[in-house]
């Protein structure tokens, strides 16, 4: 594998070669572990850990969940309660799982969002951000449908207004919707779809989480200064970087348990406040809860779904241009779909030579206006579709599509960058003293 | 900076949340101060004792609860009652129809709460969990946040919410209370006061039958929730311990590197 210059795995005994000659996988778990890894990485980088960490919860709380669970319409709801009441540590695998998504989720928007700030999908990584953003729309997908699977009111009605988008694309919306649901309304076909999808995407995101921590060992990590790692000489790449281990691993470690402990308060003490009281109620397709409200995590895109009505005079004109074929309803599934393929063009959309945000002092204040924007989206998403709402999000939603197709483009040429560190040494030697003067005892610990 | 972004996610999760939102913003609900809230709040045995004798001679009539187990009444962080009794209670209360005998039976402790959907009543096992007493403000889910999701003091506030004023709709009576959300419930008032007498002396005030039911019916929506704050419990205080310690580990580790020798 091509990357920063450093020590190979070098197999010593005997039978550690005749290993390494016919399965070299002990060299790739070592040159994985011990990549160089730039030494000024912030508190921002250890999403990835916890994100790594959520992943492999979800899976494995989720398959034993599925060794209790029922997929059929009449069954669905019971057995989520047995699997509260009857199995043994059931209601704990069962509220870490539920509410492992949301953590899942706050992991995966704040590594989106260091991404953006530190111009991380910024050549020659745009390979890593555009699988980044894949394994986001399987996270999507995967929460969405396992949501349905407790087939609790919210579930049933959350089904049918989110496939009812697909209904929306013209001419062949409704042979799609049909296709998805497995018959003309949400049923037990689509329970089981659902679950069957439920249980195979995450192993989709697993293969995309291998080949997005390919491709950025491969480019080597981003780092605060945007400045890449010298690669001329090991000993200057030296001067750049710490091996992952152990000093990563331990910082990630540290990091993700005092997530964690905040994450157990919430299961442990408060575990249905992310969820919706609604699905508590079995479904019933005869009975509309008052409010469909999606789970927190979707209410951004979900506001700028709705955003889109027909009387924006967006709107309006496409449906003129398009002779009516692109009506209000398919406009904001165009642009619910349009936030996120904007979000994964920005290699391509931000023209700017320099890459962190640091050193860029207009940009500064556009990003933090678009994580305020991101916010207020939720809120917004939340609340019920009428006026002051209404405009609000398509304010919100003007903004989302202008940061990434005019600011982005257009700051690269008026902007004037500060001046950049001309290594991560130098950078990292600007932050901490050379020499220890501040009282830690200079001499190795422990040994 | 990020410490910003890192605050503005914890904000995202402490805000905007779907329960928030659940309907029923219309009813006012009173803040009952109930044993089992706060990160170690328990239930009142005696209370879900009593309660259990209100569902028994009260509410039976016309709501089920089909998803609780009758032998779970034995549990410890429940009503607590000795087997004997359950099986007693069971067995005097409900009747079962069995499929290999082909016929009714008396109730056994394996058996579950009988459904009842004869009124069509809804069930009340998750009831407590079904409904949010608090929202907002302003849609943000603050509230849920301090005083919890509400569900058993929306219970508590229906029971005692009734204004005694009456109107017919479409041949349906419907009975105006100031807990419910559109104002007028279908369900004429349940309790009045002194409907059950405690064999412990308690008083049956319908303020106290109102809030014994509601922790009973908290307890059938959430059976298991001594055990899952104590779970709670002992996870964070393992993880807290164990980032104390890589927090050190960490500091240490870098030292050398972020202070050179020399």
């Amino acid at each position: 594998m091509a990357g920063i210059p450093h020590d190979h795995y070098e197999p010593k005994t005997g039978i550690e070669t005749w290993v390494h000659k016919r399965l070299p996988i002990v060299g790739l778990l070592y040159d994985t572990i011990m990549i160089p890894t730039p030494k000024n990485l912030n508190w921002m980088w250890i999403w990835g850990i916890v994100l790594t960490f959520c992943l492999a919860l979800q899976i494995i709380t989720g398959i034993v969940l599925v060794m209790h669970y029922t997929p059929h319409v009449d069954m669905a709801f019971a057995s989520v309660e047995h699997i509260m009441r009857d199995v043994n540590g059931g209601f704990m695998l069962r509220y870490l799982h539920a509410n492992g998504a949301s953590l899942f989720f706050v992991a995966v928007y704040a590594h989106i969002f260091r991404g953006l700030y530190y111009g991380s999908y910024k050549a020659p990584r745009e390979i890593t951000w555009i699988i980044g953003m894949l394994i986001y729309l399987a996270m999507m997908g995967t929460a969405f449908m396992g949501y349905v699977l407790p087939w609790g009111q919210m579930s049933f009605w959350g089904a049918t207004v989110i496939t009812g988008l697909f209904g929306a694309i013209p001419f062949i919306g409704e042979p799609i919707q049909t296709w998805l649901l497995g018959g003309p309304a949400v049923d037990n076909a689509t329970l089981n779809r659902f679950f069957s999808l439920h249980y195979l995407l995450p192993f989709v995101i697993a293969a995309l989480v291998a080949v997005h921590i390919w491709a950025f060992h491969t480019t080597g990590n981003n780092n605060p200064t945007g400045v890449e790692v010298r690669r001329t000489s090991k000993a200057d790449a030296e001067k750049d970087t710490v091996p992952f281990w152990p000093y990563y691993v331990i910082k990630d470690l540290f990091a993700l348990a005092v997530i964690l402990a905040v994450f157990f308060a919430i299961v442990g003490f408060m575990p249905n406040y992310l969820g919706h009281p609604d699905n508590y109620v079995e479904a019933n397709p005869l009975a509309t809860p008052a409010h469909i409200v999606p789970e927190w995590y979707f209410l951004p895109f979900y506001a700028i779904l709705r955003a889109f009505t027909s009387e924006v005079w967006v709107v309006q004109i496409a449906s003129f241009l398009t002779g009516g074929i692109v009506d209000a309803k398919f406009f904001g599934v165009l642009a619910m779909f349009g936030a996120i393929i904007a979000m994964a063009l920005a290699p391509w959309l931000d023209t700017s030579s320099v890459r962190s945000g640091k050193y860029r002092p207009q940009f500064k204040w556009w990003f933090w206006l678009l994580v305020i924007d991101f916010i207020a989206l939720m809120w917004l998403g939340a609340m019920p579709a009428e006026e002051p709402y209404a405009s609000f999000s398509l304010i919100g939603a003007a903004y989302w599509f202008g940061y990434f197709f005019v600011i982005l483009p257009l700051l690269g040429v008026i902007e004037k960058p500060l001046p950049i560190p001309a290594t991560i040494e130098e950078d990292f030697e600007a932050h901490y003293g050379k020499t220890s003067d501040t009282g830690a005892t200079a001499s190795h610990p422990a040994e | 900076m990020f410490k910003k972004l890192t605050l503005s996610a914890v904000a995202a999760l402490g805000l905007f949340t779907g329960g928030a939102f659940a309907a029923g913003e219309g009813g006012h609900v009173e803040d009952f101060a109930f044993s089992f809230e706060g990160p170690f709040g328990a239930y009142d045995q005696a209370q879900l004792q009593r309660g259990l004798q209100i569902f028994t001679e009260v509410c039976s009539a016309c709501h089920g609860l089909k998803f609780v187990p009758l032998r779970t009444l034995g549990d410890e962080g429940g009503p607590g009652l000795p087997e004997d009794q359950v099986r007693a209670y069971a067995a005097q209360n409900f009747e079962v129809f069995d499929a290999e005998l082909d016929d009714t039976r008396p109730a056994t402790p394996t058996d579950h709460f009988p459904a009842n959907n004869g009124v069509g009543a809804p069930d009340l096992s998750l009831m407590a969990k079904a409904r949010a007493g608090f929202h907002g403000p302003y849609g943000t889910g603050l509230s849920q946040l301090f005083n919890g999701m509400g569900g058993a003091e929306y219970i508590a506030s229906i029971l005692t919410g009734y204004t005694g004023e009456t109107k017919v709709e479409a041949g349906t009576t419907f009975y105006e209370n100031h807990a419910f959300s559109t104002g007028w419930i279908a369900m004429a008032p349940p309790l009045s006061g002194e409907d059950v007498e405690f064999a412990d002396g308690h008083s049956n005030e319908l303020h106290h039958e109102a809030q014994d039911i509601a922790a009973f019916l908290m307890w059938t929506a959430e059976p298991k929730m001594m055990a899952r704050k104590h779970a709670g419990f002992v996870g964070v205080l393992f993880l807290t311990l164990l980032s104390v310690l890589l927090y050190l580990t960490n500091k240490r580790i870098w030292r050398p590197i972020k202070y050179k020798p020399e």
